[in-house]
């Protein structure tokens, strides 16, 4: 934890920096009218960066030997992320319906180890579902792919 | 508080708070008893209890995920649906806290103590009766006050200008770090962090970029919704696959001579019912306050109980106690969202994120301008939460069932739930990445003992701090001591800026006296 925390506390003050840098060029002081952009995210960022020493030192100082995260934590972390990151990119081509009935169907086969039946109906119609709730009932929008395409919406 | 002599309208002409209360709550209830707001009470409740029995939808997200399809709608039905999804994530909370011993939410971590081994004795029924009974005890106590006070409380924040606002808000974030348990230092990076996020995009005051870097896609700036979606929903996923999710369930054991049996034997805690409901609402409508009111609604029951030794074995009383005081809170939290248009809790944050999208100016203002809406929610907070107790008393065997669902069912399920409920707010792709990321960043926060509530307000909250800053500067040309020297908003920076070095204080105050920390709230 302690290097967890020494990172994200560096990481944290270098983006207040980014934040007083942007608000310098944008003017902290006295506009014509009231205060200038760069006021408000000017003592944001300052103040953002005095807190993050703050908790460096309070951390460097700790005696913490708790890693932030083991192997056996990250394995089952990293099997729920790693798929949810390629169901998003995957949505980029196949619209959203689509992306969701691979990556339904790709988890329960892959994790649950689930029979091909019970995969084949839950990943067909949970995004069925999906679609006419937000389509059709509530006229919401979302991204859509070749199929739907071919379908004719 | 008297009205004063400019008050009009009929309601405010007649004597007395109390008749004009009975008065405004029967308009209220012309608004909320009609079929079609019966009937969004009702879904609203069904999901809200689900999302609350899932691993990974609380509260806050399952509002955040159903906010953009309540664009289209009458805004009070709208808030109907959220606050009835908001009563029904309360009660879907105690449900997996008695009979998995996983806590929802962090305010039914106190539930567990007692909820769980009574469960495990076979008296999960019982358990869960008295949990339902107390959580709309705690709310229906807090509802009445609301329905009194708010109005009193909106008279008086009329005359509150930019300063006195700005005063409030630096009030709310300071009693995060003062009050909120944990690292202050982290509770404030939270609190900048959201700010800092908030700020991002057009300045619509100057009509310039801030942090944007050139980069197309943060001109639109961060939506809290999404932002709530991916710290909550995802990271939430992610931490709790971590712990090696496993859900053992015991059978519930509910049916209505059990339930009729425990409400027999529930007067006994009058006291603890009372004490709990006291302690929620006066906790509950400052922010962050369900967790620790109903910790200490447990410590109390526990101390002043003849049988203290009971407790954390199977004690009904341990039941009762935090539940009273959690739903008290919980339903508090709304009284400074309409009043004031601050929000106490994260879930309240939202529904006010919700406030402005449907174009209502949340404040006191409300009150004068839109009484059927505010009449309308708080007449439905007595609705929402009678057919709430009703309904998870009858289905909580169904609702249980949800969590016989195969794990590797939920996850994808409730990633594919959150992606569609991102995308929906401004039908774009960047916002599902954004999700992801403020996934992990949720993850990373919550390991760290990062609280992400002040995030999530402070992002909700930005813009209207940073206007309420920015017109207080203009009246004052430009000197901070405005909001020291206006008697209300003085006293109010004073109090903010007492809570703000509270931390500082404390270890000398320990040194004198000997006291535990406080939990930490969430």
């Amino acid at each position: 934890m302690r290097l967890a925390d020494l990172v994200t506390a560096s990481f944290l003050a270098l983006l207040g920096g980014l934040v007083v840098f942007d608000a310098v060029r944008l003017g902290t002081g006295w506009g014509t009218d009231g205060p200038q952009s760069g006021f408000l995210p000017f003592w944001l960022g300052a103040l953002l960066i005095a807190a993050c020493v703050t908790i460096f030192f309070q951390a460097a100082r700790r005696a913490d030997g708790t890693p932030f995260v083991t192997r056996q934590q990250l394995g089952p972390v990293l099997k729920v992320l790693a798929p949810a990151v390629a169901f998003v990119a995957l949505i980029h081509w196949l619209g959203l319906y689509v992306s969701a009935a691979l990556y339904t169907g790709f988890y329960m086969r892959w994790i649950g180890r689930h029979a091909w039946l019970t995969v084949l109906a839950v990943a067909v119609l949970f995004p069925l579902v999906t679609f006419l709730v937000f389509e059709k009932w509530f006229l919401v929008p979302m991204p859509k792919g070749p199929l739907e395409a071919w379908l004719g919406h | 508080m008297v009205p004063g002599p400019d008050a009009q309208g009929p309601a405010r002409s007649l004597a007395g708070p109390l008749t004009v209360g009975i008065e405004n709550l029967l308009l209220g209830f012309h608004v909320a008893i009609t079929p079609y707001n019966l009937f969004i009470a009702v879904v609203g409740i069904t999901l809200g209890t689900v999302i609350g029995v899932l691993p990974g939808l609380g509260g806050a997200n399952g509002v955040a995920i159903l906010l953009p399809l309540t664009f289209t709608m009458p805004p009070t039905s709208a808030i109907i649906l959220l606050t009835s999804l908001y009563w029904g994530a309360l009660f879907g909370g105690a449900i997996t806290s008695v009979l998995f011993n996983i806590p929802g939410e962090p305010w039914s971590v106190a539930t567990t103590f007692d909820g769980y081994p009574l469960a495990r004795q076979g008296q999960g029924g019982q358990a869960l009766t008295a949990a339902f009974t107390s959580s709309f005890v705690g709310a229906l106590f807090s509802i009445v006050l609301i329905t009194f006070f708010a109005p009193l409380l909106a008279e008086v924040a009329l005359k509150f200008g930019p300063p006195e606002f700005f005063a409030i808000q630096l009030l709310t974030f300071s009693s995060f770090v003062g009050l909120g348990g944990g690292n202050p230092v982290k509770s404030l990076v939270a609190i900048l962090l959201g700010f800092i996020l908030a700020a991002v995009g057009l300045d619509v005051v100057t009509g310039q970029l801030r942090m944007t870097f050139g980069f197309l896609d943060l001109m639109k700036g961060f939506d809290f919704i999404v932002a709530v979606i991916g710290l909550f929903g995802i990271g939430e996923i992610l931490l709790s696959v971590e712990e090696g999710l496993s859900f053992r369930s015991i059978p519930t054991g509910m049916n209505l001579r059990v339930v009729l049996d425990t409400w027999k034997v529930l007067p006994r805690y009058l006291r603890t019912f009372v004490r709990g409901a006291f302690i929620g609402f006066w906790m509950g409508f400052k922010p962050g306050g369900a967790t620790p009111a109903s910790f200490m609604s447990y410590a109390f029951a526990k101390r002043f109980s003849r049988h203290p030794e009971r407790f954390g074995k199977g004690e009904l009383e341990g039941v009762v106690a935090p539940e009273t005081a959690a739903h008290a809170a919980g339903v508090a939290a709304i009284l400074p969202m309409i009043t004031l248009g601050i929000p106490g809790s994260p879930t309240a944050a939202v529904m006010l994120g919700g406030l402005i999208i449907w174009g209502l100016q949340p404040g006191p203002l409300l009150f004068q301008e839109k009484p059927e809406f505010v009449w309308g929610l708080i007449a439905s907070m007595y609705t929402g939460n009678f057919i709430g107790v009703l309904m998870v008393l009858a289905f909580v065997p169904l609702f249980a069932a949800i969590l016989r669902i195969p794990f590797a069912i939920l996850t994808p399920v409730i990633v594919v739930v959150c992606a569609v409920g991102s995308y929906a707010v401004h039908s774009s792709m960047i916002d599902i990445w954004y999700m992801l990321i403020f996934g992990v960043v949720g993850y990373a926060f919550k390991k760290l003992d990062y609280p992400l509530a002040p995030l999530v307000l402070a992002l909700v909250l930005g813009d209207l701090a940073e206007n309420a800053l920015r017109q207080s500067l203009i009246m004052s040309q430009g000197t901070p001591g405005i909001f020291v020297t206006r008697p209300i908003a003085g006293a109010i920076t004073a109090v903010a800026i007492f809570f703000f070095v509270l931390p500082a204080l404390t270890p000398w105050w320990r040194r004198f006296h000997g006291s535990a920390p406080a939990p930490r709230a969430t």
